[in-house]
């Protein structure tokens, strides 16, 4: 069913909120239905922040795992808003 | 100044009851504003339609020549690291707004004018009070140009209606 998109590597680490977000967001809007953003992240916030936007915007969140010195969020673009 | 254009979007009638998120700042110290501006540009991230009005001392926020040296004051704030009266001698105000922008600067966060800027990219509405910059004796022409247009209590509270409210 799902077309191949592509994945963008969104490198927040060090920023804390809102900044992830904030970059997920900015990938986002660049972004085409069927892609993945992989949003790395130190801010312990994030986890949860990124899911709560995936909820709130439609999205879906793939994968949550900590790889070495930050989390790695990888985002599946399901609906494009504004 | 788009008010009219405003209330025109909002009769229509295909107005799809979007979340509103709507912010009133009525401080212009640092611990105030950041997390006005966080609230507001997660919000507007996040889908919802955001409207910050800016009221009293909010209002330096907008004032062009204010905006980029807000301060926090360790006066009548109980969180800071040092008594209340010590706040009171000259220079503690500078050097408390120092560490804070210090911290600031070492956590990567933005700052206030990078988040104004933020803000509008993502469509945040910056209101300006009227009676406020009667108040503060505040021009038009001596705002950012990030703001909107002026409006009143009423239209605020018109934007307001069954949207999710803070007051800060």
């Amino acid at each position: 069913m799902s077309t191949a998109g592509s994945r963008k590597v969104v490198d927040s680490r060090g920023s804390f909120c809102p900044g992830p977000i904030t970059d997920l967001f900015k990938a986002y809007r660049a972004s085409n239905v069927g892609d993945e953003i992989e949003l790395w992240a130190t801010d312990p916030a994030a986890r949860a922040d990124v899911q709560a936007w995936a909820d709130k915007s439609g999205n879906q969140v793939m994968e949550a795992a900590q790889d070495g010195d930050h989390l790695k969020i990888v985002v599946r673009i399901a609906k494009k808003g504004r | 100044m788009s008010t009219v254009a405003v209330h025109k979007e909002r009769s229509a009638e295909e107005e799809v009851k979007q979340d509103r998120v709507c912010i009133i700042l009525s401080k212009g110290s640092l611990d105030m504003v950041y997390p006005a501006f966080m609230l507001a540009n997660t919000a507007a991230t996040m889908g919802s339609e955001v409207h910050v009005f800016f009221t009293f001392w909010g209002l330096n926020v907008l004032n062009r020549k204010k905006v980029g040296s807000l301060k926090v004051s360790p006066v009548g704030n109980p969180g800071m690291p040092m008594p209340n009266i010590l706040g009171m001698i000259p220079g503690m105000t500078a050097m408390a707004t120092r560490m804070m922008k210090g911290k600031i600067k070492a956590t990567k966060t933005p700052t206030i004018p990078e988040m104004i800027q933020s803000a509008k990219e993502l469509g945040v509405h910056l209101h300006a009070c009227s009676t406020s910059m009667e108040f503060l004796n505040l021009k038009k022409e001596e705002m950012i140009p990030e703001v909107e247009d002026i409006i009143g209590a009423a239209t605020f509270l018109g934007l307001s209606e069954g949207a999710r409210t803070l007051f800060i």
